[in-house]
């Protein structure tokens, strides 16, 4: 009792009201990804104020850059052309991975006939390969897919074999025994308990398709958002160029959350009030 | 009290395969594992309707493997059980298994978890819902029909799957290690509901356990397994009188004499 006044009377009125107000703000998730922003933003705008590379823009100049791009269209355009082989490839890699990494999981046999594919898929290097599928498929939208897949697949594919296989095989007793069919079992048990990991697996391989658009856009044929960033790379419009490579990270930042979100709704109700 | 009677060796018939009261007949089972490990071996026994039945050992004895068994989510490799003088193929109606690990799903509520054996079976939404809170009514979770698993303790989420089991409404309930995750007090309160439950469903219990204690306290009848491979040792006959206060049973000389008497037995196997 002692010792709790006496901690009351030290701060005063004011430094509890303080206290009590930045507690309040600490228990917010929000108020510390803010917090994290503004201290990389500032590191950023800092390093550019001291002139260390005169090739490196400031955060301000940088969002200017990013905010005429973004006014005067050539954002909108060149994000236009990127999705095309994006969108395309992570449909496919979604697909397929998925569909692949369940039936390894589910079945010996599948899991002996595909597990190594994906498993050299990942191993290598891929964009050492990309000027190979550039040979082969030539420069146009094709090889771009291609290279999104290439980044994408095997991660998705994995985890989603990893998750399938790491199922309680109690809860799967558990619906055999009380006579649910294969079906229900895949359907009711093994897919939603393999979600979380599923889902990890899918937020990974999204970024990685990012990067093989990107990776392509600048390895293949300069496109989209790969053509702002090397272009104005070669005329020297740093702020520009680093505006467009800011815009792509955002992105795929902004697409890995609402991933996070859709599964939260889909899947996992217990931790929506969490 | 009675133990002597009752005492038989591996390879005998415990009553005659057609014992008008057996609702389950196990008769020469084997279970080998992996080509050369001997989990269960001829093993011969009934078990009685309406009656609990433990099967007591020390670990690797196998007692859960015949439980599996029983419940038809394993096959064994040699002899056949019967339910109702049915051969079982695999899981059954009149069959509902409790897990040791509690095996809820844990992105659905206790409603839906209780419910989910009427689920498989395609009983209707609203018919489903109503026979699961009476179930969470029944093993005292009312009021909690909305939270999900990780907001139950334990002893909580062990009676969400004693709920799922009864709504079925199976003839026999096969228990496997039921409370080995819950901790004493919890176990204790459990056990004592258990009896109370008992009375009203009468239904035929299986109770596979490593506790003594916890089989004398509840069963008609213990199957003693020894270990590797797993044989019937002994069947014990404990005469309890569980119709008053379910705390003075473990009070009772019959009850502590015979406890007892079972270690004096088991003791052999863990040395």
């Amino acid at each position: 009792m002692a010792s709790m006044s006496r901690t009351d009377n030290a701060g005063g009125p004011a430094h509890g009201l303080t206290t009590r107000w930045a507690s309040a703000l600490s228990d917010t998730p929000a108020f510390w990804k803010i917090v994290s922003l503004a201290i990389l933003f500032g590191a950023w705008e800092f390093a550019g104020r001291i002139d260390f590379n005169y090739a490196f823009p400031g955060f301000l100049e940088t969002m200017a850059a990013l905010f005429e791009m973004l006014t005067d269209g050539s954002m909108a355009k060149a994000y236009l052309r990127t999705f095309e082989p994006l969108a395309i490839g992570l449909v496919i890699s979604l697909t397929v991975g998925i569909s692949a990494g369940v039936g390894m999981g589910l079945r010996r046999d599948v899991e002996w006939l595909s597990l190594p594919i994906f498993i050299t898929m990942q191993a290598a290097p891929m964009a050492a390969l990309i000027p190979l599928v550039t040979f082969v498929y030539g420069i146009g939208l094709a090889s771009k897919v291609l290279a999104v897949v290439m980044l994408s697949l095997p991660v998705i594919a994995i985890n989603s074999y990893k998750a399938v296989r790491n199922v309680p095989p109690s809860l799967v007793d558990m619906s055999r025994s009380f006579m649910g069919s294969r079906r229900q079992q895949i359907l009711g048990i093994i897919l939603p308990a393999a979600s979380p990991m599923m889902f990890a697996g899918i937020r990974l391989g999204v970024a990685e398709g990012f990067s093989g658009a990107v990776l392509a856009e600048l390895l293949i044929t300069p496109t989209g958002i790969g053509d702002l960033i090397t272009f104005n790379r070669s005329v020297a419009k740093f702020a520009h160029m680093y505006a467009a490579i800011f815009s792509i990270v955002a992105l795929a930042v902004i697409a890995v959350s609402l991933l996070h979100r859709l599964e939260m709704t889909l899947f996992r109700p217990e931790k929506r009030g969490v | 009290m009675n133990m002597t009677s009752a005492t038989e060796h591996a390879g005998a018939p415990v009553a005659p395969a057609d014992a008008p009261d057996a609702i389950i007949e196990v008769e020469g089972i084997h279970k080998v594992y992996s080509g050369n490990v001997t989990a269960l071996e001829n093993i011969n026994l009934d078990f009685r309707r309406g009656e609990m039945t433990s099967l007591l050992g020390p670990s690797g004895c196998g007692k859960t493997t015949l439980l599996k068994i029983v419940a038809g989510l394993l096959k064994p490799t040699d002899g056949e059980v019967r339910v109702n003088g049915a051969p079982v193929k695999g899981p059954g109606p009149e069959r509902a298994f409790v897990f040791q690990d509690f095996a809820l799903m844990p992105w659905a509520t206790v409603l839906r978890n209780a419910g989910y054996g009427l689920e498989v079976r395609g009983v209707a939404k609203r018919e489903r819902e109503e026979r699961a809170r009476h179930y969470i009514n029944e093993v005292g979770l009312a009021g909690f029909e909305e939270k999900y698993p990780h907001e139950l303790s334990g002893g909580m989420r062990q009676r969400v799957g004693l709920a799922r089991a009864l709504a079925v409404d199976a003839d026999v309930l096969l228990m496997d290690e039921p409370f080995s995750a819950v901790d004493e007090q919890t176990r204790r309160k459990f056990q004592e509901d258990l009896i109370r439950l008992r009375e009203i469903e009468k239904k035929t219990f299986i109770l596979v356990t490593h506790s003594i204690e916890e089989a004398v306290y509840l069963s008609d009848r213990i199957v003693l397994l020894s270990p590797r491979p797993g044989r019937v040792a002994q069947i014990v006959t404990p005469e309890i009188d569980r119709s008053g206060d379910p705390e003075a049973i473990r009070r009772t000389t019959e009850y502590l004499d015979l406890i007892d008497d079972i270690w004096a037995g088991l003791r052999t196997y863990v040395e």
